[in-house]
C-alpha cells in the first residue's frame, strides 16, 4: 500500500506563481464584464427590440390617426403623440431591468459573479450604469426618431427646442431611470416573476384604483393616484405646465420625482446586497 | 494558503458551521470530507465571501476576500456546475469573468482548449451535459490561473471518463505547486486523490490529519470466527492471549492474529470453525463511523460509547462497519502519486 503523500509541506509559502501579469482591476473592467453579459443574452434583444417595435408602430399609427383628422391641436405642438408609445414601451424596460439582476439570481450565476467579484457595489454600480446608458440611447434614438416623423405628419404648432428636449432626451431618461428603479427591485426581491409583477403593479395600480374610488372622502387620495401615477408622469413629462389640474409635476418635475425614487430602490438594493448571503 | 480561524455559521438556532479552525496548505490536495448537510458548502461559500459568518474569520494568503480586486488570479471556485446563465455561449459567460479580472482575453480560449470544450465553445451552456457544465465550471476557476483551487464535489455525476479526467487534473494542478482544496462525501474518491483531509460533521472538526495516517489509523484489519463450539473457542483463544471481540450473530473478532495461526490452534484444540476469514476495515465505514458517531454523540449523550470497550480511534462500531473482503478496492489506494 503507498502512502499518497507525495510532499508533507512545500518549502515555499506560495507554490505556484502565475505567468498571467496581476493588474489592478477596477470599475471599468466591471463596466466592460456588465456589458459583454448584457449583450450576449437574447433577453436583452427581445425586450428591447420589442420596445422599439411598440414605440415605432404606436407612434406612427397614433400620428397617421392625428394627421387623418386633422387640427384640433393647433395650440399644441404633436410632440406629446410620443406618450401612447411609451406607455407600452415601458412594460419591456421594466422587464429587461429586472431581469439585467434577477437572472443572476435565477441561474445561480450570482455567485460567479461575486467571487470573481467580491465588491458588490462595484457589480451593481457597474450594472446600474451598463444598463441606464443602453437603454438611454436606444430610446434616445427611437423617441428622436418618432418625434420627428410624427410632427412632419400632423398639421399642428411648430415644437419649441424645449418641448423637443422633453420629448427625446426627457423621454430617454424616463424609460432609463424606470428601468433602473426595476433593476433596484429586481435586487431586492430577487425573482424575476416577482420583480416584474411588483413593478407591473407600481406602473398600473394606483390608476386603476383611482378608477374606483367614488367615495367623495377619497377625493384627496383619488387625486393624488391620478396625478402622481407613472402613466400621468409620463404625460406630464411633455408639458410644460401641469396637465391636469392647477398642481401636480410637469416637464422635468417628472424626471427629478422619478430619479428621487429610483435613488432610494438602488439605495436600498446596494444595502440589501452587501448585507445579504447570496 | 487558506486559514479559517473559529468559523461559525447559525441559520436562526441552527447552526450549520461550529467553529471550524483548520489551514489549506499549498502543494498538496487536500480533501474536505462530510456527509451531505455536515456544511462543506456553506463553509466553502463563507471562504469564497458569499455568505457572511456569524462569527470567525477567513483568510487567503492573509487577506479577507474582499479585499481581493482580482480575485480570479488567487483562487478559481467551482461551486456548482449550473452556477453560469444558461441563455449565454460559454465563451461569453467566461469573457465576462475574464474582463472583470482584467484577465487577457485570450485566455478564455487556452481555459476552454484545456478543459476540451472549445468544440462549442459558442454554443449556449444550457444545453450542456452535466459533465459538459462541470467542465465549463472548472474553466471557469482556472481561468486567472490561479494558486488556490476550489472544488465543491466535482465528480458528482459524471462519468468514469469525467471522474478520472478530474482526478488527474487535481493531481497535475497539485504538483505544480498549487493549493487544492476540494469536498466530497465520498471517502472513496478523497483516497483517491487528496494528501490531507479535513473531516468535518455538523459543521464541527472532527479529523484533520494526513491521508497516510488516517489510512494508517483506520483500515485495521483482523480475523472473523465462526464456530459452533463458540463457548470453548473463546476460552483457548483467551488461553493463547488473543483478545476477542464478540460481534454478534456467533461471530468472534480477533486483532492482531493470522488466519494460519488461527486454523492452527483451532485444529489443535479439534474445533469446528465455519468461518475463517480475514477482514479489512473500509475507509468509506470508518468515515461514516466517525461521522455518524458525531450525530448519534448528539441524540442519545454518552450511550454511543457504552458496551465493549471500543478500540482506540473515534467511535467505532462493535460489528458493523467491516468489509469482508480485503481486496484492492475500499479506497486502498495503490496509486501512489
Amino acid at each position: 500500500m503507498t502512502a499518497p503523500t507525495p510532499t508533507p509541506t512545500p518549502a515555499p509559502p506560495y507554490g505556484y506563481v502565475s505567468p498571467i501579469p496581476v493588474r489592478r482591476a477596477h470599475l471599468g473592467d466591471a463596466l466592460a464584464s456588465e456589458w459583454t453579459k448584457i449583450r450576449s443574452v437574447r433577453s436583452t434583444v427581445w425586450t428591447l427590440g420589442t420596445m422599439v417595435l411598440l414605440m415605432l408602430v404606436i407612434g406612427l399609427g397614433v400620428g397617421a390617426v392625428a394627421a387623418s383628422e386633422g387640427g384640433g391641436m393647433s395650440e399644441d405642438s404633436a410632440l406629446p403623440l410620443g406618450f401612447f408609445g411609451m406607455l407600452p414601451a415601458s412594460i419591456c424596460v421594466i422587464t429587461l431591468g429586472v431581469l439585467t439582476i434577477s437572472s443572476e439570481y435565477g441561474t445561480g450565476m450570482i455567485r460567479t459573479t461575486l467571487t470573481a467579484c467580491p465588491s458588490r457595489s462595484r457589480v451593481l454600480t457597474a450594472k446600474a450604469i451598463v444598463f441606464f446608458l443602453l437603454v438611454f440611447t436606444v430610446t434616445l434614438v427611437v423617441a428622436f426618431g418618432v418625434a420627428t416623423a410624427q410632427v412632419a405628419m400632423v398639421d399642428a404648432a411648430e415644437p419649441t427646442g424645449a418641448e423637443w428636449a422633453r420629448a427625446t432626451v426627457g423621454a430617454a431618461g424616463f424609460m432609463a431611470l424606470l428601468g433602473l428603479l426595476s433593476m433596484a427591485v429586481g435586487a431586492l426581491v430577487r425573482h424575476s416573476a416577482g420583480a416584474i409583477t411588483v413593478m407591473i403593479g407600481v406602473l398600473l395600480l394606483p390608476l386603476v384604483a383611482a378608477l374606483f374610488m367614488f367615495s367623495p372622502a377619497l377625493k384627496g387620495l383619488q387625486e393624488a393616484l391620478f396625478t402622481y401615477s407613472v402613466p400621468s408622469q409620463l404625460i406630464s413629462l411633455y408639458s410644460a405646465r401641469p396637465p391636469f389640474g392647477d398642481s401636480g409635476p410637469a416637464g422635468w418635475e417628472t424626471l427629478l420625482i422619478l430619479a428621487g425614487a429610483t435613488a432610494v430602490g438602488l439605495g436600498g438594493a446596494f444595502a440589501l446586497l452587501n448585507k445579504r448571503d447570496v | 494558503m487558506i486559514e479559517l480561524e473559529g468559523l461559525t455559521k447559525r441559520y436562526g438556532t441552527k447552526t450549520a458551521v461550529d467553529h471550524l479552525s483548520f489551514q489549506v496548505r499549498p502543494g498538496m490536495i487536500t480533501g474536505f470530507l462530510g456527509p451531505n448537510g455536515a456544511g462543506k458548502s456553506t463553509t466553502m461559500r463563507m471562504m469564497l465571501d458569499l455568505d457572511n459568518p456569524t462569527s470567525g474569520t477567513v483568510r487567503i494568503d492573509g487577506r479577507h476576500y474582499r479585499e481581493l480586486d482580482e480575485p480570479l488570479k488567487y483562487i478559481g471556485a467551482l461551486l456548482d456546475a449550473k452556477a453560469m446563465h444558461g441563455g449565454r455561449s460559454a465563451y461569453n459567460n467566461l469573457l465576462c469573468l475574464a474582463q472583470s479580472n482584467r484577465i487577457p482575453e485570450r485566455r478564455v480560449g487556452e481555459v476552454l482548449d484545456l478543459v476540451g470544450l472549445t468544440a462549442v465553445a459558442r454554443k449556449r451552456s444550457k444545453g450542456f451535459s452535466l459533465g459538459m457544465g462541470q467542465r465549463l465550471g472548472i474553466a471557469s476557476a482556472l481561468l486567472g490561473d490561479p494558486e488556490i483551487l476550489m472544488f465543491d464535489e466535482p465528480v458528482n455525476g459524471l462519468d468514469p471518463e469525467g471522474i478520472h479526467w478530474i482526478r488527474n487534473l487535481m493531481k497535475s494542478l497539485a504538483a505544480e505547486g498549487r493549493t487544492i482544496f476540494v469536498s466530497s462525501h465520498l471517502m472513496s474518491e478523497m483516497a483517491l486523490t487528496a494528501d490531507h483531509l479535513i473531516v468535518i460533521g455538523q459543521g464541527k472538526l472532527l479529523a484533520d490529519t494526513s491521508m497516510a495516517d488516517f489510512i494508517l489509523q483506520n483500515s485495521r484489519s483482523f480475523v472473523r470466527l465462526r464456530s459452533p463450539q463458540q463457548e470453548r473457542l473463546r476460552d483457548v483463544l483467551h488461553g493463547a492471549g488473543f483478545t476477542v471481540v464478540e460481534a454478534g450473530n456467533g461471530t468472534l473478532e480477533i486483532d492482531g492474529a493470522s488466519t494460519e495461526k488461527l486454523g492452527e490452534l483451532a485444529a489443535a484444540h479439534q474445533l469446528t470453525l465455519h468461518e475463517l476469514s480475514p477482514q479489512r476495515a473500509s475507509l468509506e465505514e470508518a468515515f461514516m463511523q466517525m461521522t455518524a458517531g458525531a450525530v448519534e454523540y448528539h441524540a442519545h449523550g454518552t450511550d454511543v460509547h457504552g458496551g465493549e470497550p471500543a478500540a482506540s480511534g473515534p467511535a467505532w462500531g462493535a460489528n458493523s462497519g467491516w468489509d469482508p473482503a480485503p481486496g484492492p478496492e475500499a479506497g486502498q489506494s495503490g496509486e501512489g502519486v
